[in-house]
């Protein structure tokens, strides 16, 4: 069915180039060297746009529109067509869109100091961004001679509260791999492999990689689990809670099948839950035998979505042993995922980064175990005000990618991706140089790490942690008490 | 307009310290003076004073300060603590009518000690059962509000200019070894007594001058360990911080200050001595949630001794200065130089760089 309509204004040097760098077929080259558009395959990536040398090309909604209907909508009566003809489960990607659940980063303002306390320059002074994530023990210990033993368990040390979200090779290409690895070890910070396992290729970036063991346990092995600066148990992601995952065969070719461990050709299937984990107390065993097999050198880090009970998931899941709890929200990105799964379950990650760093409080164990936010943190702004409702530190996926040329034109499942991020066709995947791509990642968080600093210092903060579950510095406008007290924050003007 | 307590308020002050090593124990009148050469830095909303070594007399006993609006809110306080504690003395605490201070509570003083079958029951020691008991009341009766719980050692404060404060409780009439003194500008409260400062716990006393922008971080961490922040100040925090390090995590104050103050990231990486860096970091990662940021300058009395410290980019003035065995620190110079022309010396500590001074040993606490 047609979305989007493919437009020429006056100019076009039939170069070809936008037929070239079409992926879906939009775009073809007829017998006599003449454009043609197939209008109902354009994805809106804005790869021919991108690339037309004269800015001939353009991309629009397409002026169809069904009839108005006050209570189904346009993608309501397509889906139910697209359903109807095929009998399937409707597919989609990237994160759940559109403000239908409020984004709450965009109703929540930041602080400033005035007068009674200065704002902090941070071209002139330090301001501090470094974290480090990990457990932490109830009390010091001191030897014989009263001095101080460090009885520290292993932790992560990130120069930025900025890491890359997990996303496996397999659903990604490798050059997305080698750009993220990079740029993570540029920035001092990490990235995460997804569950399809580490290509040998990137061993050499171990100090900044988080390898992690999913349900398929695709490509975990011994050296999988000590080329990691930690390890992440996935239970769940934001964009499918509950749901397992599934890389169909096509992309199961070459280096994807050997890194993985699975034969060429067959699909990789990621069951719902961990066989060995259908309660707290198994996971609480999968921790510790990751930590007994990496010699309890390592963090260990479980990561969930933000489902309802999130609280006390996040509870139960510090008193397994984990060291690290990382929480996807409702807009978390993904390759593939149910489309009525991805939009319909779990809850946004502002009020669970909220209801958790409470609930660890009341627990008394906030400062025993670290939080990690995602799921749609677009900007530094996001980063500043996930920080301040309680996280230690965020990871970024869909942002990430947009930075490798990503327009989120949500057809990842496809296979197609024009940008060759979300591909394993040779071709595609070759359009990413690892080089450039992984320099603007590191431009990136550098910039947000510049404006975070601005923030930082503008209210008169000059170190992260101190912005950590500093909820005065926010207000929120718009939202009612409810919202106001999950968040635990004051209204604007209070 | 909602009153302190129930809304965070910020505040400039002034603050001064004089302490003897010796253990001599000099009058209140110095501190006073000192304190009224910065009259400026406050508006009349707030002044107090906490003095260690005034009641030899009961130095083995908790002497409570407490403030009540009522006398059925002092009745039930006094019925509270029956069924907790010996009280060895009560009594008003004698004050000066003056026309510069009004709306007194009414100001009582107990000297106290745990029941011994109560404390052996509670399975907690001596301090920490007091301290409990002494949240109990601020957070539990309704006009009644306990100013300061130490031994040897007291908190006199008012809505007022501190000079004024002094006279009221004719702080000239007490000795002791160490003074503290706190003057307040308040940006926007209507002045409850309570709220003044010095902040005090057990045997703690801090004076603040600043406006800490960690505050809700460090009042959301130490309210998970037990603490009751009533009055959103950053002074009733700081106490609170201190307290859980020194008394529940046993850090000395020295450590107290490297983690509420620490060095940055930097300076710690190039340390040249491997310990101290080791040290330092472990201090930072391990209580993460303790440091302090933004603008303050304290002076933390405790039994024995008093530590003065500034935040680490120094945001704030603190001057020290010494002569023989008295030591003197305060926001502005000039507030030394009244009670101490010739120090022998005179200096402005670091960012973060920790003073603290203690009795000699033969002067005992």
């Amino acid at each position: 069915m047609r979305r989007y309509r493919i437009g020429m204004y006056e100019g076009c040097i039939s170069c070809l180039r936008c037929a070239r760098e079409c992926s879906f077929g939009a775009i073809t080259v007829d017998k006599d060297r003449k454009l043609s558009f197939h209008h109902d395959r354009c994805t809106d990536c804005q790869r021919c746009v991108s690339f037309c040398p004269t800015g001939t090309v353009y991309i629009t909604e397409d002026a169809n529109r069904f009839r108005h209907n006050g209570l189904f909508g346009e993608d309501d009566i397509r889906e139910i067509i697209l359903q109807a003809d095929t009998g399937g489960v409707l597919l989609s990607s990237m994160g759940a869109p559109g403000s239908r659940v409020p984004i709450y980063f965009d109703r929540m303002l930041l602080n400033a100091s005035q007068v009674t306390n200065p704002s902090i320059d941070p071209l002139r002074e330090p301001m501090e961004t470094a974290v480090y994530l990990g457990r932490r023990p109830e009390g010091i210990r001191r030897d014989a001679d009263g001095d101080i033993v460090d009885n520290l368990p292993p932790h992560l040390e990130l120069d930025v509260p900025i890491m890359f979200s997990a996303m496996s090779y397999g659903a990604m290409s490798l050059n997305v791999h080698k750009a993220l690895a990079k740029a993570a070890e540029s920035l001092g910070t990490c990235w995460n492999t997804g569950e399809g396992g580490l290509h040998e290729g990137l061993y050499p970036y171990r100090r900044n990689t988080i390898v992690q063991v999913a349900s398929g346990r695709f490509g975990v092995h011994a050296t999988y689990l000590e080329t990691a600066a930690a390890i992440e148990i996935k239970i769940g992601q934001g964009a499918k809670p509950g749901i397992g995952g599934h890389l169909t065969g096509r992309k199961i070719v070459g280096d994807v099948s050997k890194t993985r461990m699975v034969p060429p050709g067959l699909d990789a299937i990621s069951s719902a839950p961990h066989h060995d984990i259908y309660s707290i107390e198994d996971l609480a065993q999968l921790v510790m035998s990751i930590k007994e097999a990496t010699h309890h050198a390592k963090p260990v880090i479980v990561k969930v979505a933000a489902v309802h009970n999130i609280a006390p998931i996040a509870s139960g899941i510090a008193r397994s042993g984990a060291d690290i709890i990382s929480i996807d929200g409702y807009r978390g990105g993904t390759g593939a995922a149910p489309r009525r799964i991805r939009d319909n379950v779990g809850i946004p990650i502002e009020l669970a980064i909220a209801v958790v760093d409470q609930r660890l409080r009341e627990e008394r164990i906030r400062d025993r175990v670290s939080v990690i936010a995602s799921g749609g943190i677009r900007n530094s702004s996001d980063v500043v005000k996930a920080i301040a409702l309680g996280a230690d530190a965020v990871s970024i996926g869909t942002a990430a990618l947009c930075a490798l040329g990503c327009h989120i034109c949500a057809s990842c499942h496809t296979g197609r991706c024009a940008w060759g991020l979300a591909t394993q066709d040779a071709e595609l995947a070759g359009r990413l140089d690892p080089e450039k791509g992984a320099q603007r990642l590191v431009n990136l968080v550098n910039a947000w790490t510049r404006e975070i600093r601005e923030f930082m210092g503008g209210m008169g903060i000059d170190s992260i942690e101190a912005l950590r579950g500093n909820r005065l510095a926010l207000r929120g406008v718009g939202l009612n008490t409810k919202e106001l007290e999950i968040l635990g924050i004051g209204h604007a003007g209070e | 307009m909602k009153k302190e307590g129930e809304v965070r308020i910020s505040s400039g002050c002034a603050i001064s310290g004089i302490f003897r090593r010796d253990g001599k124990r000099i009058s209140g009148e110095a501190i006073r003076r000192s304190i009224a050469v910065m009259h400026d830095r406050s508006n009349g909303l707030g002044g107090g004073f906490a003095a260690y070594g005034i009641y030899p007399q009961y130095k083995d006993h908790f002497a409570l300060h407490i403030f009540y609006d009522s006398q059925s809110a002092r009745e039930e306080t006094e019925r509270f603590l029956e069924c907790r504690f010996d009280i060895i003395n009560l009594s008003k605490i004698p004050v000066r009518r003056t026309a510069a201070i009004t709306d007194a509570p009414l100001i009582w003083r107990y000297f106290i000690t745990p029941l011994p079958h109560m404390l052996q029951d509670s399975q907690l020691d001596e301090k920490e059962y007091t301290s409990r008991a002494m949240i109990g009341i601020n957070g539990s009766i309704d006009g009644a509000y306990v100013v300061s719980c130490g031994k040897d050692m007291g908190v006199f404060k008012a809505v007022g200019y501190p000079e004024d404060v002094a006279d009221f409780y004719r702080i000239e009439e007490y000795e002791g070894y160490s003074w503290t003194a706190h003057g307040r500008y308040p940006t926007n409260t209507p002045g409850w007594w309570a709220g003044a400062h010095p902040f005090s716990l057990l045997d703690l006393s801090v004076v603040h001058n600043g406006e800490i922008s960690s505050y809700d971080a460090n009042r959301r961490t130490v309210e998970m360990y037990g603490y009751t922040c009533s009055l959103l100040t950053d002074t009733e925090v700081i106490t609170y911080m201190l307290d859980y390090l020194t008394r529940r995590q046993g850090l000395s104050l020295a450590e107290c200050a490297e983690v509420v103050a620490s060095p940055f990231w930097t300076t710690i990486a190039a340390m040249e001595d491997e310990q101290e860096r080791r040290r330092l970091s472990y201090l930072r990662r391990m209580f993460s949630s303790f440091l302090i940021t933004g603008p303050f300058s304290i002076l933390v009395g405790f039994r024995g001794g008093m530590m003065a410290l500034n935040d680490r980019l120094k945001l704030r003035g603190l001057v020290a200065a010494q002569k023989g065995d008295t030591f003197y620190f305060s926001s502005e110079e000039a507030a030394i130089r009244v009670v101490e022309k010739d120090p022998d010396r005179i200096w402005a500590p670091q960012g973060g760089q920790a003073v603290i001074v203690r009795l000699n040993e033969e002067a005992g606490a």
